[in-house]
């Protein structure tokens, strides 16, 4: 037998730290240390303003929830909308079904296909083919990233049609919405959404083509499973490894415990292990119930029944970004202008939950009101502090897999693998800062990668 | 007639970061059938959709740049260098970033204006502090000052 090859000069210690993500919704950082060839550490630091708005809910009217969490996120405020309406309706005994049940989904597909391109285009794909950032991609490719935005305004326009405005819509209310649109009004959308229909299959085989990582991970998917459809809107809890449970049975399957780096609580599941929400924990358990096309899309782009590979999330999000757009237009076909816009709903004392599959994953709301309506607590637990478990074990696993890689590219191969996730960490303020750390000392200690224009803050 | 559009970016419920919103609120009734005015949360696309087909684009925003607590800084696309040190922007992408992203896609309108208020404050609760509370008269005459300048630009289209 030869001799072994001479291991590579990289420092036994290593230390790969990102102080603000980019490309990320909101605020984060991470650690990641080696020793001894092994990672011996590896922290998501997020810093999320949830629990803030917890403490702001209490005492409130049970109207004022789904206003007050939609601005917790810009990118997903649906999604806050939506379940924090199934939540306190839930507390209330009202659900809604027909017209205003496929109204409330046709809002959250303008929010799929908004945030999901948005994601694709500006804040993954450069990962993918190379480039620094949007801009940079931009440049080369103008016309992708504009068909990109073309595809994303359809999604705007969407949740502007129907939720009144495309930031933070101001159309919905618990019981339904404050006006609902005609017949009419919705016909030039379908033209819409009939175009985004081909940008969306091209997005498909564009994302197809990316060189992605080989990476299989062994997670415990959970996500909403409805028999009728692709559950988006509320329906069960659902998880891969065999369970399935009434959202009202969360708590007992979600715990959540604080970790003193990140203001964000962590969850696990009750036997004490980590999962995973989000597009392939969706896909995995429901793709049988994606639009024809959607299915004929995915399994021309090479995506099986189950993806367990994180860096495929691209693919799995153009995927149910043309599912989204199939939905949308199915129910356009059938919608018929309901009698009223909203039920009523009248408050009474007790608890109520509700969950909704935002563009990261299950979002999961509960409100304990008492006999006026006024909120007593509150409980939102969002898709990203339900990852960050998974996405720092796929960091361990993916840097103990490519520890030959020097610093540079093995932290940004590292972001890229948190970008899997699209976190949506929070809305805050934002901005680069990256520092590579050699801590055995023969490095030059804290170097300096920040793009020059993100310097010195 | 020239269109023209303000722009407030920010989100209202980290502070100062609300800044750009709370001009626009003030704006609105004093522009009412001359100019758009809009709230955007800063992210990209949204900000190239809302200024498509502007003459003039006013931008207000909230910026960390280390100077004085509440003071205006003025910036005119093309003509001054870019504030790099990026405005305290809420999304992956910041405004710095959407502009050069526009100018990509040749999607810049005719003149942008950035008007940048320094802020202290951008954890989570809604409210300005007081530095940039008082600032606001002042940006709010700015922006009226470059809207009435833009109507009467000769270059703008009839």
């Amino acid at each position: 037998m030869s001799d072994p090859a001479p291991p590579p000069a990289i420092p036994d210690e290593r230390t790969l730290r990102v102080e603000a993500l980019a490309r990320v919704e909101g605020e984060g950082a991470m650690y990641v240390r080696t020793s001894g060839g092994r990672v011996a550490e590896v922290e998501l630091q997020i810093y999320e303003p949830p629990r803030f708005f917890e403490a702001f809910l209490r005492g409130r009217s049970y109207t004022e929830p789904p206003d007050i969490t939609a601005r917790i996120c810009g990118i997903c405020p649906v999604a806050y909308q939506m379940s924090a309406c199934l939540a306190i309706e839930d507390a209330c005994g009202v659900t809604l079904d027909g017209p205003l049940a496929d109204l409330r989904r046709l809002l959250y597909c303008g929010e799929w296909i908004e945030s999901h391109v948005l994601h694709i285009y500006l804040l993954h794909a450069p990962d993918f083919l190379g480039y620094p950032s949007a801009l940079a991609l931009a440049r080369d490719q103008a016309d992708a990233v504009q068909q990109g935005l073309d595809l994303k305004k359809t999604g705007n326009d969407l949740v502007d049609l129907i939720g009144g405005r495309a930031v933070h819509p101001v159309n919905v209310r618990v019981g339904g919405f404050y006006r609902v649109p005609t017949r009419r009004e919705l016909a030039p959308m379908r033209e819409a959404l009939l175009v985004a229909r081909d940008q969306a299959e091209a997005m498909i085989r564009w994302v197809a083509g990316f060189d992605i990582p080989d990476f299989e991970r062994d997670y415990v998917f959970v996500a909403l499973r409805d028999p009728d459809r692709y559950a988006v809107v509320g329906g069960e809890l659902g998880s891969s490894a065999g369970w399935s449970a009434p959202i009202a049975e969360f708590d007992d399957h979600v715990h959540e415990e604080h970790v003193a780096r990140s203001n964000a609580l962590r969850a696990h599941l009750s036997d004490g292990g980590p999962y995973l929400v989000g597009p392939l924990a969706r896909y995995s358990l429901n793709s049988a119930q994606l639009s024809e096309g959607a299915q004929a899309a995915a399994a021309d782009a090479g995506l099986g029944p189950t993806c367990r590979n994180p860096f495929q999330s691209i693919v799995v999000r153009s995927v149910e970004t043309l599912h989204a757009i199939d939905e949308a237009l199915a129910i356009i076909e059938r919608y018929d202008e309901p009698d009223v816009a909203a039920v009523e709903v009248v408050p009474r004392a007790g608890v109520g939950h509700g969950a909704t599959e935002a563009p990261r994953g299950l979002l999961y709301h509960r409100y304990d009101l008492d006999d006026q309506g006024l909120v007593l607590d509150a409980r939102i637990v969002p898709p990203t502090s339900q990852n960050q478990a998974a996405i720092e074990d796929d960091l361990a696993g993916f840097v103990d897999r490519h520890l030959d890689l020097d610093d540079e590219t093995l932290t940004l191969r590292c972001e890229q693998a948190i970008r899997n996730y699209d976190p949506c960490i929070s809305c805050a303020t934002h901005f680069l800062d990256l520092t590579i750390e050699d801590d055995d000392g023969a490095g030059p200690g804290a170097t300096d990668r920040r793009p020059p224009g993100r310097r010195g803050r | 007639m020239t269109r023209q559009i303000v722009i407030g970016m920010g989100n209202p419920m980290r502070h100062d970061d609300g800044v750009g919103p709370t001009v626009a609120r003030r704006l609105s009734p004093l522009v009412a059938g001359r100019a758009e005015v809009v709230v955007l949360d800063g992210e990209a696309s949204r900000l190239l959709d809302a200024w498509e087909g502007a003459e003039l684009a006013v931008v207000v925003d909230a910026v960390r740049s280390g100077a004085a607590p509440g003071t205006v800084g003025r910036v005119e696309v093309g003509v001054d260098p870019l504030p790099h040190e990026s405005p305290a922007s809420t999304h992956g992408l910041g405004l710095a970033e959407a502009i050069e992203l526009g100018r990509s896609l040749g999607r810049l309108p005719g003149q942008v204006i950035v008007f940048g208020v320094e802020a202290v404050d951008t954890e989570a609760g809604a409210g300005l502090s007081p530095a940039v509370e008082a600032a606001i008269d002042d940006v709010v005459d700015q922006v009226l000052v470059e809207l009435a300048l833009g109507a009467l630009a000769p270059d703008g289209p009839e």
